[in-house]
């Protein structure tokens, strides 16, 4: 069984004092505690951007990848070998900027992976600009006299492109975040964890108080996560009070499933070796 | 009369199945056991325009096209008004008398031969589909050749599902028999079978090379976003994927693509990406991040003539430095050229070998007129590349004396690298700079010596090219003239060789088929004995001839450059070489 300890590793933590990330990366180990998980089946992949030092710093498999590609770099692995477990860390900007792209794609695929984002609604390591989900009017260096576009919603487009587990943490509450990625990585199928992760330095608007004032859980108030228009609607439930938990949950083939011809089998267990093309050969003749 | 030497054009609107038409006449042909090779142009449109494939057949050995038409099977009437000039005198056109009206002024060419024959009406009496018109028309230029159309019938009866193929043999016997019963004699030209054992080389493109080239060398995952001519690769592994077990995935952009095969290969899978410029441009980041995270990769670039869209069905060489020089930062390489359909299956092999030998990229640079025209070959020997994995940990469990380190410092700098899920390792890496356990580093003294590490691996890779047919030399050592190439261009090349070596001329051509790293000692050792050298490319700038400046500060003396986006022709190409001589 994994232990706080054999998840330590010993690269310094550069996070400001207080940084919403900490209580992410906490939330992570414990949920890796928690599900008795291997380190060595364990990938944790990353992007750029404050998030991205999760590979750092904690003892799992790694791969820190570029700017917006954590979803398919973590899909090659996760194809590749379907006996570990993926989980993706992403940023806001990461993820719903530069990998926006990607995002609809590995959700309607159904690839079994876990995707974190850490949506702190603003780019941190670049010192301060707006990101696809600040709000509008956002003041930042990029956007001086406020962000003119409304924010995305990435809980809802996620609804929409097909999820099977969308869900939405907050870093202010880890054991409730911890609870969440359990259930996360336990999804047979891709699971969206976005979570609120305020940024101390860069972000004056949606602070831990901001944050602390709206939250509020599905659970509590008698969400039914198997009914998808109603996580549709709550997904669009923003202002004096902003719900967190699981929005909706099913259980759909992941895209592996519609490969029979690998099944679960890890393809680098396959042999390279004495692949017999003669029969493609004898065709072209 | 002649036997066993003929260039026919089919042509026709887009949709009428001219690949397809072209492709049987050419194997037909090859199954009597003459040389093929055929080659298509098409515009980028999907019905309309105008579409032609060129088969060439002869009982000498071939590596083109040839730059005149003998025989033309024309479905619509463009056809004729576009080709009627590269008709040779003699040359003969079969069309459909009844749809199609050829005044004298248009044809305005009295030397040329038309073949007449009702292809709409033969299919209407078949009840066939109109596109069969392409199967009459070819049953009658097997009839005019006179050449034997049961083989026709056996290629179509392996090509199609049984009832396609018997509605095709019907139609071709039609027009056959009434070539026959019109034009019986009235044609120069004839082909005869000179083997009766049917089976003995294999017909195919470069794109089904390259793929066949992957399945061999246990590639297992292929991911790719269609892009014209690297397309065919895509087209090819899918309906495979079942029978060998692979993944073969259509990602939602070029970038997806090449971080899939970054991470199926970092899981420790084989795995492989294929694009064109436009595709690769998006990899080039991901290209980067191989590089810096020494996560193995082969991808294949099939050139077509840019900047940007430019001419998206034809073909160019203008990618070569690109290729070299994609992603910011510095990190080694390697770029293949393979110039026929047997090098691309050979080179593919290879690039597997040397992606995860050193842990780096490879790069099979193409273009669409290698990937998409149809080349015979011997049936490649699946034995003579041998699969090497390099320091690959397969097994269970780790069980080195420390900590599994992915970026360990080595005397070559090649770390072994664990597959993922391996009891007891650990294994992390970086797109950022890092230590040799991947953990993120700024530090200028690690930074200096990772940098080493992997530019190490790099003075190996050019030991280990020694052993690598890096350079290919045709014709003899000493010449009068050398010419130099890489890639597609070599079919032209060798074609106009035969020419000039006929008209007395003594020269000899060097193929470079390893671009990056550059074989410097090979290429040095041919250029300093030639007498005259001329470099033939497909692109504006003649990039080959800045990469011998570069590395061996040596100036060709004459280049000879084409970027009409069409092949070099073998006459054309003989004769620019008289002109610079």
């Amino acid at each position: 069984m994994v232990t706080l300890g054999d998840l330590k590793t010993p690269a310094k933590n550069t996070w400001c004092p207080g940084c919403g990330n900490f209580g992410i990366l906490m939330g992570f180990k414990k949920a890796l505690m928690q599900l008795g998980l291997e380190r060595e089946k364990v990938v944790l992949v990353s992007g750029i951007g404050c998030h991205g030092k999760m590979v750092n710093y904690v003892n799992v498999n790694g791969f820190h990848g570029i700017h917006g590609r954590v979803l398919p770099l973590a899909t090659g692995i996760k194809l590749a070998n379907p006996n570990l477990t993926v989980v993706g860390f992403a940023g806001d900007a990461d993820q719903y900027d530069e990998g926006w792209g990607h995002f609809s794609h590995a959700i309607r695929r159904n690839i079994d992976i876990t995707l974190i984002v850490h949506n702190n609604m603003v780019l941190g390591l670049t010192t301060g600009q707006t990101t696809s989900t600040s709000q509008k009017g956002f003041k930042t260096k990029s956007t001086p006299f406020g962000s003119i576009p409304p924010a995305l919603n990435p809980i809802a487009h996620a609804l929409v492109s097909h999820g099977t587990f969308v869900a939405r943490g907050y870093a202010g509450d880890m054991m409730h975040l911890t609870g969440l990625i359990v259930e996360a990585i336990k999804h047979k199928g891709f699971a969206l964890l976005d979570v609120f992760q305020p940024c101390v330095t860069f972000n004056y608007l949606n602070t831990y108080d901001w944050f602390k004032e709206r939250v509020y859980k599905l659970e509590e108030e008698g969400h039914d996560y198997t009914d998808k228009w109603k996580a549709l609607e709550k997904s669009f439930e923003w202002g004096d009070r902003i719900p967190i938990g699981i929005f909706y949950k099913e259980e759909r083939p992941t895209y592996r499933d519609g490969l029979p011809q690998v099944k679960d089998m890890p393809l680098t267990k396959l042999p390279t070796e004495d692949v017999d093309i003669a029969p493609i050969l004898e065709s072209m003749m | 009369m002649i036997v066993n030497k003929i260039s026919v054009l089919i042509g026709g609107e887009a949709g009428a199945g001219i690949t397809r038409s072209g492709f049987l006449f050419a194997k037909a042909c090859l199954r009597g056991g003459l040389y093929v090779f055929g080659t298509n142009d098409y515009q980028s449109l999907i019905r309309g325009g105008h579409n032609f494939y060129i088969a060439r057949a002869d009982a000498e050995e071939i590596y083109s096209q040839a730059d005149t038409i003998d025989l033309l099977l024309a479905l619509n009437k463009e056809t004729i008004l576009r080709h009627k000039d590269e008709l040779v005198s003699g040359g003969g056109i079969v069309y459909d008398g009844e749809e199609i009206i050829l005044s004298n002024e248009e044809l305005s060419r009295d030397y040329l031969k038309l073949y007449p024959v009702p292809l709409r009406r033969i299919v209407k009496e078949l009840n066939g589909a109109i596109i069969m018109r392409n199967t009459v028309a070819l049953g009658a230029a097997i009839g005019l050749l006179d050449y034997d159309l049961e083989i026709l019938n056996e290629v179509m009866r392996d090509t199609f599902k049984p009832k396609v193929a018997e509605s095709n043999i019907k139609a071709a016997k039609m027009g056959y028999d009434y070539a026959q019963e019109h034009y019986a004699g009235n044609f120069e030209y004839r082909l005869e079978k000179t083997q009766t054992d049917g089976k003995r080389k294999i017909f195919l493109t470069g794109n089904e090379a390259v793929g066949l080239g992957a399945i061999r060398a246990g590639c297992k995952f292929y991911a790719a976003y269609p892009m014209t001519p690297a397309t065919g690769v895509l087209h090819f592994m899918a309906p495979l994927d079942r029978k060998y077990n692979m993944i073969v995935i259509q990602t939602e952009s070029e970038i997806a693509a090449i971080n899939m095969v970054a991470g199926a290969f970092f899981a420790g899978a084989r795995a492989m990406t294929a694009t064109s410029g436009g595709g690769f441009c998006l990899m080039s980041e991901g290209l980067g991040m191989t590089g810096m995270t020494e996560t193995p990769a082969v991808i294949m670039l099939a050139q077509r003539p840019g900047p940007s869209t430019g001419l998206p069905t034809y073909s160019g060489q203008g990618d070569l430095r690109f290729v070299i020089h994609a992603s910011q930062g510095e990190f080694p390489r390697v770029v293949i050229a393979p110039g026929d359909v047997e090098e691309c299956f050979y080179k593919t092999m290879e690039a597997f070998n040397l992606a995860e030998k050193f842990q780096i990229p490879v790069i099979l640079i193409t273009d669409k007129y290698l990937v998409e025209s149809h080349g015979a070959a011997d049936v490649f020997d699946q034995n003579r590349i041998r699969i090497d994995r390099g320091l690959l940990l397969a097994e269970e469990e780790y069980v080195g004396e420390e900590e599994y380190k992915r970026h360990k410092f080595t005397e070559d700098g090649v770390s072994p690298r664990a597959m993922l899920g391996m009891r007891g390792a650990i294994v992390r890496t970086n797109a950022d700079e890092h230590d040799e356990l991947g953990y993120t580093t700024d530090d200028p003294e690690l930074t200096t010596k990772m940098v080493d590490k992997r530019f190490k691996k790099l003075n190996v890779l050019i030991r280990e090219l020694e052993n690598y047919e890096t350079t290919k030399l045709y014709g003899p050592k000493e010449a009068d003239v050398t010419i130099l190439g890489w890639g597609s261009t070599k079919g032209p090349i060798r074609e106009a060789m035969k020419i000039l070596s006929k008209e007395g001329l003594k020269l000899n051509y060097l193929q470079i088929i390893y671009l990056n790293p550059f074989p410097v000692a090979n290429v040095q050792k041919i250029l300093k004995s030639a007498k005259k050298t001329v470099v033939v490319e497909n692109n504006k700038t003649s990039q080959l001839s800045s990469l011998i400046r570069e590395h061996l500060l040596m100036t060709v003396d004459h280049k000879i450059l084409k970027y009409t986006g069409r092949p070099f022709n073998p006459k054309e190409l003989s004769q620019r070489i008289k002109e610079v001589l």
